[in-house]
């Protein structure tokens, strides 16, 4: 085994071990939500994979970035290929393992992956343009300064620096097949790299031109490896997320608020429809609505690990259109930022997280008796909850079938229901409902309408 | 003209074609009671036998549960239900996009199932079967624009029949550029009808009344009645109450037919 090998298997090890770490914390974040059964109708939930994860049917809506988009997404998948022959050369000391046994079809591979690259370098130059120059709106908000800022152009610049290893890696093969034909087997003639390559690197020391290759494939496997483990602390983790999010997505009517069987419940009793129900004067009372992100349910905490931070929710909404606070994707990004938050301070274990309950009983910190004297209310303002019309625009807008609409509902809920509080204009409607059936406190019948309809007619 | 209700109905050992959900807007909002006077207007003349709840409908608990408070919407709803499963009602028509959504949508979950049917498609629907004709001479050549509700078109993914009722009215549909699947609310959807504004820089409804002054259409037709006080006061704001009028669907109907 030679000491290339030793390094490979070595940094693979490591990269994926950290990764795994950081996955299982994510997920573990994710759970941290209520738990919630979604499933059934497996066709709908792959058409759905296939056509708006896979296919990218709702980036469509905004063409110019969907295809600087599906560019660099298409160029990721059929990168892929060449990655595994990385791994394979890797871990067995080899070079380009697929080489002699596919012959042509390596040629067209690797071609279409030149091609893909290049598309997807001008696409990432465009983007960081949109992003720094051009100033696109949805790009610089409010919430878009600091670490979104700084991550977005990242996440470009290492889509740069994997363009440059694949062409230094691909340039210098193509010289290195003409000197040492033996150890860099033949892989046809490149649309880019058999140009760039000898135009760049011909006449250079072989041992040269070797170093060069070697760093090109080193640069690429190592900013792979570094994007690998760069996913969970980064808006770029929907390059996977996006997938179960969207299959795990609603199937039932945008229009269908979930229901509240524990209070339908209630208001039956109190009706008479149902047999009075049995009430725990011991039990402490019941909290309703989303104080926390333990009051979300998973799938709202997948959706905010799944949001991209693109903005089309927010470019949309007619409230912060008008200049009004909300923005739906500041929402979520609240609620991602949160649950990071609650995860990281669970890893320390420190008592100073645990409710005064639980340390009064000794207890270790948990999720459940989990209480750092803060919650989602301290990153989400009342008047950014207030200010939603429930038109559903974000909802149709975002690539990923991220639902916004479902946290500030749940908020209002707990801001109502187990606060009392809210909008005081709110009240009156409240009442009103409440005594007379109607959203206006109104002295008239409900069909006056008609008496002077059919007085008119006569 | 005849406008019965259920109970009517019951005593007499009958029952409708249809329930006309009439909603608190079109019973008691003045400019939402024109909408409703022209609906039944046009049942009548299409020959429908319908009949409403009268004292007996209850508000559907659209904005209640918009607003955070799940207590009064499940009074409300609930009883509601009593009421029409009481009947024993099957179809409903209503000229409110937010009842039509909570009563398809939000009632099976509580015991309410029905088939719902929102007042533009019903129209439609008469339309095509031949029990409604319109004769276009009144809007021939006007410039109409459309305003998607979000609570029939986004959320329900009706964009179609009240378009093929302004084709029917041969009136020159101009879209706005927010239209269909991106539509603009008006402003007043998810309670916030019955509160003021966040503070911002505009009203949603100003915002709106300038996208449809620069399709240069006379007449904006909607099909909610909150989309048409919001539009009808966006309108006031922009001084242009006298030059773009905000009508529903069926308002320009009767129009067309002189009912």
């Amino acid at each position: 085994m030679s000491i290339g090998q030793i390094i490979f298997i070595l940094v693979i090890v490591v990269a994926f071990s950290i990764a795994i770490r950081n996955f299982s914390k994510i997920r573990r974040n994710i759970l941290l939500g209520k738990d919630e059964e979604i499933s059934g109708n497996e066709g709908k939930r792959w058409k759905n994979v296939l056509l708006i994860a896979f296919g990218q049917k709702k980036m469509i809506k905004r063409w110019i970035p969907a295809v600087l988009h599906l560019s660099i997404y298409v160029a990721f998948l059929f990168t892929q290929i060449e990655l595994i022959e990385i791994m394979i050369d890797g871990f067995f000391g080899v070079h380009r393992f697929f080489a002699p046994y596919l012959g042509g079809l390596y040629t067209l591979i690797i071609s279409s992956i030149e091609i893909l690259s290049f598309a997807a370098l001008v696409a990432t130059f465009i983007f960081l343009a949109r992003r720094n120059l051009l100033k696109i709106p949805r790009f610089i908000m409010p919430e878009m300064g600091g670490w979104p800022k700084l991550d977005g152009n990242l996440i470009l610049l290492g889509e740069i620096a994997l363009v440059t290893g694949i062409f230094m890696m691909n340039g210098a093969d193509v010289v290195l097949q003409k000197m040492d034909p033996q150890h860099y087997p033949a892989t046809g003639f490149l649309p880019i790299s058999s140009v760039l390559g000898p135009m760049l690197f011909d006449g250079l020391d072989i041992n040269i031109v070797k170093a060069i290759e070697r760093i090109g494939w080193w640069l690429h496997l190592i900013v792979v490896l570094g994007f690998l483990n760069y996913l969970p602390i980064s808006k770029h983790l929907h390059i996977f997320l996006a997938f179960p999010n969207v299959w795990y997505s609603k199937l039932t009517s945008r229009g269908e608020i979930e229901n509240m069987p524990e209070i339908m419940n209630e208001v039956k009793s109190m009706m008479g429809l149902i047999p009075e129900q049995e009430v725990d004067m011991e039990a402490e009372l019941p909290e309703f609505g989303a104080k926390d992100i333990f009051d979300l349910s998973w799938k709202n905490i997948m959706d905010a690990y799944s949001c991209t931070e693109c903005g089309r929710c927010s470019a949309v909404c007619p409230a912060n259109l008008t200049g009004k606070k909300l923005s739906p994707r500041k929402i979520l990004m609240d609620i991602r930022d949160r649950a990071t938050e609650v995860g990281r301070n669970l890893d320390t274990g420190g008592l100073k997280f645990v409710s005064e309950e639980g340390r009064a009983k000794n207890e270790q910190l948990t999720a459940k008796n989990y209480d750092d004297g803060k919650n989602l209310f301290d990153y989400i303002t009342r008047e950014e909850l207030h200010a939603c019309t429930t038109c559903n625009a974000c909802v149709e807008a975002c690539p990923v079938t991220i639902n916004p609409l479902e946290p500030i509902l749940k908020m209002r809920r707990y801001e109502v229901l187990t606060e009392s509080a809210g909008p005081s204009d709110w009240l009156p409607m409240f009442t009103s409902i409440e005594n007379s059936g109607s959203v206006w406190q109104v002295p008239e019948d409900r069909d006056k309408w008609a008496k002077d309809l059919l007085e008119e007619n006569q | 003209m005849k406008i019965n209700t259920m109970a009517e109905y019951q005593s007499e050992g009958k029952k409708p074609e249809v329930l006309f959900w009439v909603g608190c807007a079109g019973s008691f909002d003045a400019r939402a009671q024109k909408v409703t006077k022209a609906f039944v207007k046009i049942l009548n003349a299409a020959g429908i036998d319908f009949a409403i709840l009268g004292n007996e409908e209850s508000c559907t608990g659209d904005p209640a549960r918009r607003a955070g408070n799940e207590f009064v919407f499940q009074m409300t709803a609930l009883q509601n239900i009593e009421v029409l499963n009481m009947y024993e009602v099957k179809d409903i028509v209503t000229a409110c996009p937010h009842c039509f959504n909570t009563l398809k949508n939000e009632y099976p979950a509580l015991g309410g199932n029905y088939n719902v049917i929102h007042h533009t498609s019903y129209l439609n629907s008469l339309l095509k079967d031949g029990r409604l004709t319109i004769e276009g001479g009144a809007f021939k050549g006007k410039k109409v624009t459309y305003h998607d509700s979000c609570y029939l078109g986004r959320v329900n993914g009706i964009y179609e029949a009240p378009r093929e009722l302004i084709a029917a009215l041969d009136a020159e549909l101009v879209e706005m550029k927010r239209c269909k699947t991106n539509g603009l609310c008006c402003g007043a959807g998810g309670a916030q009808m019955f509160k003021e504004d966040e503070p911002g820089d505009k009203r949603i409804n100003i915002e709106r009344a300038e996208e449809i002054i620069s399709t240069g259409a006379k007449v904006v037709a909607a099909n909610c009645p909150f989309c048409i006080t919001m539009l009808s006061d966006g309108m006031k704001a922009k001084d242009k109450q006298e030059d773009i009028m905000v009508h529903d669907l069926s308002e320009l109907i009767v129009q067309a037919k002189n009912l």
